[in-house]
């Protein structure tokens, strides 16, 4: 235990943030004064690319890709994003980061925007982390009072600036077009693609926006280089570290900085410190509530993009969610649909009107009013909704078309005993 | 406000701070507080209305003086959620929705709220509390109600 080296979390202390000066004393900052004496944006791309970090928020996209598709002569002003919304289910792994240590996430913030030539940043951030907003209140202020944000940073001819956003709290608003619609204070609905944020964005502005996690890798891979944050994973198809979490059925739900690609198995029981006394180990979401159910043969999966995308499951945000042999998977999919259905902007026919009818579907099953033409009817449904206009009703189809894939026995129960086996 | 409205490079960027301010302001944004916020942000009512029923966290009828959101996520819900809830809606004699007569208290669920390393979590004006349980929320009730005895205080 604790033997991994700790990057993103090197500074992480019971209860209290890292301040400035403990940031600086373990090289913060310094990625970012070199940076602007000796390379280019270029440069920094390169190694960006290089070190194979790839976007931590869920989708897995590479970052270096990402900021290279802002062509050289694009329009400016451009803006960045860091995103800190974090509104998936069963994920909280970026609040702890912003808590550990929020210089790094500023620093980040600043060396993705000089990579991309932008002139500000926004740090978006979800309601119900006012705590999280208060400490870049405070820290922000601190970064500008040191000369790393503002005019002219550290004597170079960059200039840059952060702004803190609040969203008004809503889950499509993790979705990246969903939010630039959100900052420009428009109702947050999804745009069409093309064109691609990173040429027609903020206020038709070139923008790139990164999860909080991706951003916070920048510095330690400018520091110590590409060959060594490969070195960092445990798998050679990854790279780096992940703030991997696990909650539920687990003895001690937490997050933990692990190294890319470390086994299921050891985050449960290592690291979570196992089932509670009694709970058997049914099934888990490998990463948030838009993943779907893992079959318990994959118990021992190495938790990496690649291995999962080969057994047809994502990584999503590295949170585990575990479910017990107690827990009625019935009853959990119906508590996510009902969290999808709420959360759905409305914008397009097949999430607004397919997630409902699921959901209602899903209610009669578990309360025993279920019958067994539904199962086809819900698989149909599931498919429907990949015809939606965003990544957002195919993400929430997935726990229960899994529960249906896997889990099948425990739906006919439901159905045959008339009631659902899990309640007395 | 008005100085960072002038101060941000688009106005309607502060539409969210601009509402939440005006609803803590006056208790909760009231159609008159909608209209003083599109004035101030250069915007018609609609495209503001637009906005402030999309989001959780902004409330277009009367609220109490602490909202209290009770995390329905998957994990909370795995760990108890339900039991929370219906102890705060004995202890505070209201349903999920409603508000206490003394306008003290808004009982509300609210989607995963990100603290599933403490649950069952719930907020009290966006400040998260877990574990949850009986004495704990008792505890946590009875301070709040000090607080808003005291005058002029938090």
């Amino acid at each position: 235990m604790d033997l991994y080296p700790q990057v993103l979390f090197q500074n992480r202390k019971p209860n209290r943030i890292a301040t400035i000066d403990e940031y600086r004393q373990s090289g913060g900052y310094e990625a970012l004064a070199t940076v602007l004496k000796k390379h280019t944006p270029k440069e920094v791309r390169k190694l960006v690319t290089d070190a194979n970090l790839l976007g931590r928020g869920g989708a897995g996209f590479p970052c270096g890709m990402k900021w290279e598709a802002v062509a050289e002569n694009a329009p400016h002003p451009r803006y960045i994003i860091t995103n800190i919304d974090e509104m998936e289910p069963g994920t909280f792994k970026d609040r702890l980061l912003v808590h550990a240590d929020p210089h790094l996430i500023i620093e980040g913030t600043i060396i993705a925007g000089y990579a991309v030539s932008a002139q500000k940043g926004f740090l978006f951030i979800r309601p119900s982390y006012e705590s999280s907003a208060r400490i870049f209140e405070r820290e922000l202020k601190i970064a500008r009072e040191a000369g790393f944000l503002g005019k002219n940073i550290l004597g170079s001819d960059f200039s840059f600036e952060i702004v803190l956003h609040r969203s008004g709290g809503r889950y499509i608003c993790g979705e990246g077009t969903a939010q630039l619609n959100a900052i420009e204070g428009r109702r947050p609905n999804p745009r069409s693609k093309p064109p691609f944020e990173t040429e027609k964005g903020l206020w038709q502005r070139p923008t790139v926006l990164n999860n909080v996690e991706t951003v916070a890798n920048v510095p330690h891979i400018l520091r110590h280089g590409a060959e060594w944050f490969k070195s960092l994973a445990r798998v050679k198809t990854a790279a780096g570290t992940k703030l991997y979490s696990a909650s539920g059925k687990v003895n001690r739900p937490s997050c933990w900085e692990l190294p890319m690609g470390v086994r299921l198995s050891e985050i449960i029981e290592e690291h979570a410190g196992g089932l509670p006394p009694g709970s058997e180990y049914k099934t888990c979401l490998p990463g948030g509530a838009s993943t779907r159910f893992l079959a318990k043969e994959h118990y021992n999966i190495e938790m990496d993009y690649a291995p999962l995308k080969a057994i047809g499951h994502r990584l999503g945000t590295g949170a585990v969610i575990v479910f017990d042999h107690k827990t009625c998977l019935v009853g959990a999919a119906l508590n996510l649909m009902d969290f999808f259905v709420r959360e759905s902007c409305g914008w397009c026919t097949p999430c607004r009107e397919a997630l409902p009818f699921i959901r209602d579907l899903l209610w009669r099953i578990e309360n025993g009013e279920g019958r067994e033409e539904f199962v086809p009817t819900l698989q149909a449904m599931c498919k429907h909704t990949w015809k939606s206009f965003c990544a957002f009703a195919p993400g929430a189809t997935m726990p229960v078309e899994s529960l249906l894939t896997f889990f099948g026995d425990e739906v006919h129960e439901h159905i045959s005993q008339k009631k659902c086996p899990f309640k007395n | 406000m008005q100085r960072k409205i002038v101060e941000a490079e688009h106005p309607r960027e502060m539409a969210i701070d601009v509402m939440v301010a005006l609803q803590t302001h006056y208790g909760y944004l009231s159609d008159g507080a909608l209209q003083e916020a599109a004035t101030l942000l250069g915007m018609t009512p609609v495209e503001l209305e637009e906005l402030a029923t999309f989001y959780e966290f902004i409330f277009r009828g009367p609220v109490g003086k602490y909202v209290i959101h009770v995390c329905d996520g998957i994990v909370c819900w795995m760990n108890g959620r339900q039991s929370v809830n219906d102890y705060l809606s004995a202890k505070l004699g209201i349903r999920p929705g409603e508000t206490t007569p003394d306008g003290l208290f808004t009982l509300l669920p609210v989607c995963c709220i990100g603290y599933c390393d403490r649950s069952p979590a719930m907020l009290v004006n966006r400040i998260a509390y877990g574990p949850l349980t009986p004495e704990k929320i008792d505890d946590i009730l009875r301070r709040l109600r000090e607080r808003a005895e005291q005058p002029k205080a938090g």
